[in-house]
Formats: C-alpha cells, structure tokens, sequence
C-alpha cells in the first residue's frame, strides 16, 4: 500500500532553504538595525521571535486539527501521517513558545511564568498535544492508532478557547499581542520576515516529517505474507 | 437502549462497591496529605480547602475511570456488546452517566472529610452539590471517551490522566473557583457566571464525546 506524501521531493528543501533565509535577514533587523523599544529596551528584541512563534505553534495546532477531520471522514492513511507530523512540530514550537516567554518575563515582569491566559492555553496545549503523542506511541494497530489519536487532537484542539477563557476570567496580566498593525514601521519589517521565516520552516519541516510518518506507515500496512503460518 | 445500558452499568457498580469504598478511602487519604503539603495553618488550610477537595476528586477519579472498560475487556465482552442492535452512542452515555453519578457520589462522600480536616463548613450544601455535580460531569464525558480508548493499551494507567489532565482544567479551574466562593462566602455573587462556564464545558463534551465514541470503538 502506498501512502503518497511525496509528490514534490524537492519542495520542502527549497521552503526550508527560503525559510532560514527570511529568519536570517528578520533577526538581522531586529538585532541590530531596528532601534531598541522605549519601555523595555533591548529585551523586546525577542519579540521578533516570540511573536511569530506563537502565530506559528497555533497554526500547526490548527493544521493537525483538520488534517484529524479529514482523516476521521475520509479515512485516507496521508493525513495521519500529516497529523502526526503537524503535531510533533506543533509541540516543538509550543515548547520553543514557553521558554521564550520566560526569557523575556524574567527581566520584564520579574519571575519566569505567571498564570495569565495566552501563557497558560500554550502550556495545556503543550500537554494535551504531547498527550496525544505518548498516546501514539502506545498503540500498535495504525488503524486504532490514527483514530484514536484523530479523536484526541479534535477534542484537545475544542478545548483552547475553553481554556483561554477560563483562564482570563481567572487572571490576567500579559500585556496584548503584538501584530504589525499595534507596533510601529520599524519593528514591522522584522516581524514580518521572521513570521514567514518561521511558517516556512515549519511547513518544510511538517511536510520532510509528514514524509517520514508515510513511510513508516507503508511498512506497517504491509499485508502479511501468504501462506505464511502465524 | 439508554436505560438498558445504565442499567447494566449501575448494576456492575452495585456488585463492585468494595472498588467504591476503596477509591474513597483513597481520596480521603488523598485530602489527609494534602494538609501536609500547607502545614497546621488552619486559616490557610481553610483557604485551599476547595482546591484540595477537587485535586482530590480528580485523583481518585482517574482510578474510577480506568477501572470502568475492566469488565467489557475480558473474554471480548467489548465486540459482543457492539455486535448487538444497539447505538454505541447508548453504550457510551450509559456508562458515561454511571462514572458521572459515582464520582458525584464520591464527590458528596469527601464533603464531610474536607469540612473536618480544613474547618470549611458552609451552609449552602445545595448548591456545593450542584456544583460537584456539574465538576463531576466535567470529568467523566471525557474521560469515559478516553477510557474507553486506554482500557486496550499498554501502561492505561500512565496514559488515561496524562490525556485527561489537561483538558479539563477549565472545569477544574471553575469548580475550584465556584466551591471556593461558597466555602469563603462569595459578596459579589460571582458563583453563578462559574456555574455557568462549568455547564457549558459540560454540555460541549457530553455531546462532542458522544459523536466521537462511534469513532473510537468501530473495528
């Protein structure tokens, strides 16, 4: 059986390429020629990642959650391995998230973490999607496998605005979110270039790790011999 | 359907109370160790009072919920059970709606326990069991569903609270807040836009797990 996540073997390599060029010339910017903030000084200069960061984590969240929709509908093995792919970068970007938050905290506010909304959805999510992948690595019948996991990324991904706004009734401190439209020209350009250097290299990396997850999946799909006594 | 299946969920609990008593005890012990995390401060104990209560609850709810696919998995009682003329979607919410009223039960049986060790007495019981109801619902539309995918895999134990944990802290956190709020007295009347959030987790999942259940157990 063949599971297809390789229709453009070199496509991915040229995202990748192009992504790490936009994320050079942003963090360039940033760095060194944008001027530094008038409130914070230079550690709002991780903003140019942060930002773009959580964009991204959020929106490989979101890609697993379709291609879990489309799986559970269509049932074609690709999406699962796109699924897993996009939940395993996902995690990896939302844990990139905290770490940075709390570089920047430290100095800004004063500690390392607080309880307010946009922080506390990001690390539940971290969780319930990390969740989701101990779970994959539990199971050994793909079919069950893919459903199961289909299952819980749908349920874990209704659960975000739940828990966003649970939170903020709670507590809330995080100042609102920067977007290119709430800060000025010069700290626009950077933003702009390190999010697509980030979307670019989290597409590459979910389509080379989409291609893994198919290949795998052939070798387990593999009807067994026949005529083979078990 | 519903009702054949709550039947035979709430006789299987009936005949399995010991299991009942256990986890209770376990929750209790649960909330006697939890005072050691704070020290004999009684204003303080009192403070976290309805934070332990829930912590404790959740605890022993993921004993609950693991045990509850225990008989299905034997002999494959689980593919007899989907080979009958019935809707899986009965099958779930019976059994759904048993682990709710256990827990609740459970919930109601910790009160005393909670009033004793933190001093935090309150008058309004009824609507403390509201919303332990409510709380209790939260945790078992999910974590029926999850159960039900645990229960046939290696290390459930690990698993079951690792996917369960996360997603209901909205409900934990607005059950803590509303028992809270009626333990310490609540002045600004804040209680009910808690319970409101709580009923509305409660009514995403119990239908959101229903759809997804089919999903979960077709072969």
């Amino acid at each position: 059986m063949r599971v297809d996540n390789n229709r453009f073997p070199r496509l991915p390599w040229i995202i990748l390429g192009l992504g790490i060029l936009f994320l050079a010339i942003g963090s360039y910017i940033g760095l060194f020629v944008a001027p530094p903030e008038a409130l914070m000084g230079q550690v709002q200069r991780i903003m140019y990642v942060h930002v773009p960061t959580a964009w991204n984590a959020l929106l490989a969240m979101t890609f697993a959650f379709v291609c879990a929709v489309i799986f559970l509908f269509k049932s074609d093995w690709k999406w699962d391995a796109r699924m897993e792919a996009a939940i395993e970068v996902g995690v990896v970007l939302a844990f990139l998230l905290c770490c940075q938050g709390a570089i920047w905290a430290k100095p800004t506010w004063g500690v390392w973490w607080d309880w307010d909304p946009r922080l506390t959805t990001t690390a539940v999510l971290l969780f319930a999607f990390l969740g989701i992948l101990a779970l994959r690595k539990f199971v050994d019948d793909p079919a069950r496998r893919a459903i199961w996991s289909a299952v819980a990324t749908i349920i874990a991904y209704v659960d975000v605005p739940i828990v966003y706004y649970s939170v903020r009734w709670w507590n809330s401190l995080h100042q609102l979110q920067s977007s290119p439209s709430t800060v000025s020209r010069q700290f626009w350009l950077p933003l702009r270039m390190n999010a697509f250097g980030i979307l670019f290299l989290m597409t590459a990396f979910i389509m080379l790790r989409a291609r893994v997850a198919s290949m795998r999946l052939e070798q387990e799909l593999v009807p067994p011999p026949v005529g083979e006594s078990v | 359907m519903l009702t054949a299946a709550l039947r035979k969920e709430l006789l299987l609990q009936w005949r399995s109370r010991a299991q009942f008593m256990a986890v209770f005890v376990f929750g209790a012990a649960a909330l006697l160790l939890f005072s050691f995390a704070v020290g004999p401060v009684a204003e303080l104990l009192r403070q976290f009072s309805a934070g332990f209560l829930w912590l404790g609850l959740l605890l022993s709810s993921t004993l609950t919920l693991a045990e509850s696919f225990h008989a299905e998995m034997e002999n494959r009682a689980m593919e007899g059970l989907l080979l009958l003329p019935a809707n899986p979607r009965a099958l779930y919410y019976g059994k759904a709606i048993a682990n709710w009223l256990q827990l609740t039960l459970l919930g109601i049986a910790l009160i005393p326990v909670m009033v004793v060790l933190y001093d935090a007495g309150t008058t309004r019981i009824p609507m403390l069991i509201l919303v332990i109801a409510l709380g209790a619902a939260g945790l078992s539309a999910p974590g029926t569903l999850y159960a039900a995918m645990t229960a046939q895999v290696r290390s459930k134990q690990t698993l079951l609270p690792l996917l369960l944990f996360p997603l209901i802290v909205p409900a934990l956190l607005a059950s803590v807040k509303a028992t809270s709020l009626i333990i310490l007295g609540d002045p600004m009347n804040q209680v009910r836009s808690w319970i409101v959030l709580l009923a509305s987790f409660d009514a995403i999942y119990w239908s959101l797990c229903g759809l997804l259940f089919e999903k979960v157990v077709e072969e």
